[in-house]
């Protein structure tokens, strides 16, 4: 046990680009109520696609939101390569980037698509291309595109280079099959070439099934 | 004869462009469709295709910057707003898409009683709630103690108490386990055997397959296409539309492949076929009018290059479709 995990510090240690993600016994409840769960350990390596399915209110969403940083874990540690991310949130640009189910709840409504993409970075012309974005959405408010366009905005806007993760909670459910076909094509590309791991959540086992490398199982 | 019919349904809203200027902006168009006693129709599109909105406008419950015309018939009788207003929740019922259409502040076995219009509305929830696997003390909790397949049957069982006749059910399932899933659709399947006609809007596509009679396809705020849902099957090529076709094969486990483009904003529809940018079949034709509904092959579609097997010029204008125009 021991070696291996001097195996995995050695690993780990090196190129930023190599580190995994890494959760040791996490768990999570609200105030001093019922855990939501607990002794959660997961590790997802570079480059890899990961699928999370399961029963709706275990706590799939929750998982995602401590390993991107949005909320503290109540016990147990997230770590990218040795270092602990769970206590560093105000610390600039999170490098686990989460992309949620309702992208229209997750933008500011008084702001033009062109401050909300680049809240984190500045993505370019050819980037916006390669996820269907057009540039004339740019001078546009949130309510005047469509799910599946304001969608594609949120994916942008998570895909800053310093992102090593991303975390995808239910983020196509909403679409119909073309543009979740579309949007995840475009991902998929992306994340491929810049070697980024992705846990994908979902209720749809075939989604999973076409995306994942391997699934998480009996986590909850 | 049908129970519900609807022709030539159109919905627009009007909205501010600036502070000079209001602008009336079509979001459904040429809607067609009916639904027979002891049938289930699904619903099914793009997002943003107006799927939601037809339940509303069905219901007569369009918010105040929405208007509505066409038709809309309940067993051969033309409804307006004042009749469509006195059916809701009686004749027509809508199982909405989730909780938080319930009155937070009410125990759900209360909710449900509102809805009974027989003599014992006690009996009738207990033997509903009964029926649906929900426990006697269910009656007395509030939604935000139900778990979400719970709420489905609560849900459901407020349409079931009300008797209507025809139930119309928007998203009914997202977000559930595959297990709810099948119980919420069996339960609807159940009403149109006992003689309701049912219409299921939804984008799960594979579930709502296991239960449809037929398909309503829209794109872009029309129905491209009225499918039995068993031509929804292997490769797609019994469909009648590209789009329908299109939709088919991008399903995850039906090759995942994406057709490019998107669907025209509401506004901004061009003026011939509205799938014509995106089709590969598109012909100079396409662009000329929007192609009328007609019947091919026991369905029907908007596509003038639609045919069937034994009519390979593909002109059969379908008769129906035009009545009543």
């Amino acid at each position: 046990m021991k070696q291996r995990q001097m195996a995995f510090e050695a690993q780990n240690s090196g190129n930023p680009k190599k580190r995994s993600l890494r959760a040791i016994g996490l768990g999570f409840r609200r105030g001093n109520g019922p855990w939501l769960f607990r002794e959660v350990t997961l590790e997802i390596r570079p480059g890899e696609i990961v699928g999370l399915t399961g029963p709706s209110g275990r706590g799939k969403t929750t998982l995602g939101r401590l390993l991107s940083g949005y909320d503290h874990p109540s016990e147990g540690k997230v770590l990218l390569g040795n270092e602990v991310i769970s206590h560093t949130d105000d610390a600039g640009y999170h490098p686990v980037q989460m992309v949620f189910q309702h992208p229209e709840r997750a933008v500011n409504p008084r702001w033009r698509l062109r401050r909300i993409v680049s809240e984190g970075w500045q993505p370019d012309a050819s980037f916006l291309h390669m996820l269907g974005i057009e540039t004339d959405w740019l001078d546009r408010w949130p309510n005047e595109l469509s799910g599946g366009e304001l969608q594609r905005i949120c994916i942008a806007r998570a895909l800053g280079p310093e992102t090593r993760f991303l975390i995808a909670d239910e983020m196509t459910a909403m679409l119909d099959a073309i543009t979740q076909a579309q949007i995840w094509h475009n991902v998929l590309h992306i994340v491929r070439e810049r070697q980024i791991g992705v846990l994908v959540i979902s209720h749809d086992v075939h989604l999973l099934h076409r995306l994942c490398d391997r699934m998480l199982n009996g986590l909850f | 004869m049908p129970l519900l019919e609807i022709e030539r349904l159109a919905v627009s809203f009007t909205r501010y462009r600036s502070r000079w200027g209001k602008e009336k902006v079509q979001v459904l168009h040429d809607v067609e469709f009916s639904v027979d006693a002891g049938e289930v129709v699904a619903v099914i599109g793009a997002s943003g295709s107006g799927k939601s909105l037809l339940a509303h406008a069905l219901l007569g419950i369009l918010p105040e910057n929405f208007s509505a015309s066409g038709t809309i018939r309940y067993r051969g009788e033309p409804l307006d707003a004042e009749r469509l207003k006195q059916m809701r929740g009686k004749e027509i019922a809508l199982v909405p898409q989730s909780v938080r259409f319930l009155d937070p502040l009410m125990r759900v076995g209360a909710q449900v009683r509102l809805s009974v219009r027989g003599d014992d509305p006690y009996a009738a929830q207990r033997e509903v709630f009964h029926r649906y696997g929900l426990a006697p003390e269910t009656e007395n909790m509030y939604p935000f103690q139900l778990s979400g397949g719970m709420a489905r049957r609560v849900l459901v069982s407020t349409a079931t108490v009300s008797g209507a006749r025809v139930i119309i059910a928007d998203e009914p399932t997202p977000g559930l386990q595959a297990e709810d899933v099948r119980e919420a659709l069996r339960h609807f399947r159940e009403h149109a055997d006992a003689g309701c006609a049912v219409l299921v809007i939804t984008h799960d596509i594979e579930s709502v397959l296991t239960i449809a009679d037929r398909v309503v396809v829209l794109y872009a705020g029309t129905t491209v296409e009225i499918a039995p849902a068993a031509d929804f099957t292997g490769d797609g090529s019994r469909l009648r539309h590209p789009y329908s076709r299109a939709l088919w094969q991008a399903l995850p486990q039906n090759g995942f492949t994406p057709i490019p483009g998107t669907q025209p904003q509401p506004g901004k529809w061009p003026s011939g076929c509205l799938f014509a940018p995106r089709c590969d079949q598109a012909s100079p034709e396409c662009t000329f009018s929007r192609p009328e509904l007609r019947t091919v092959r026991a369905g029907q579609v908007r596509c003038i290059h639609a045919h069937s097997e034994d009519d390979e010029r593909g002109i059969s204008i379908d008769e129906a479709a035009s009545d009543g125009i």
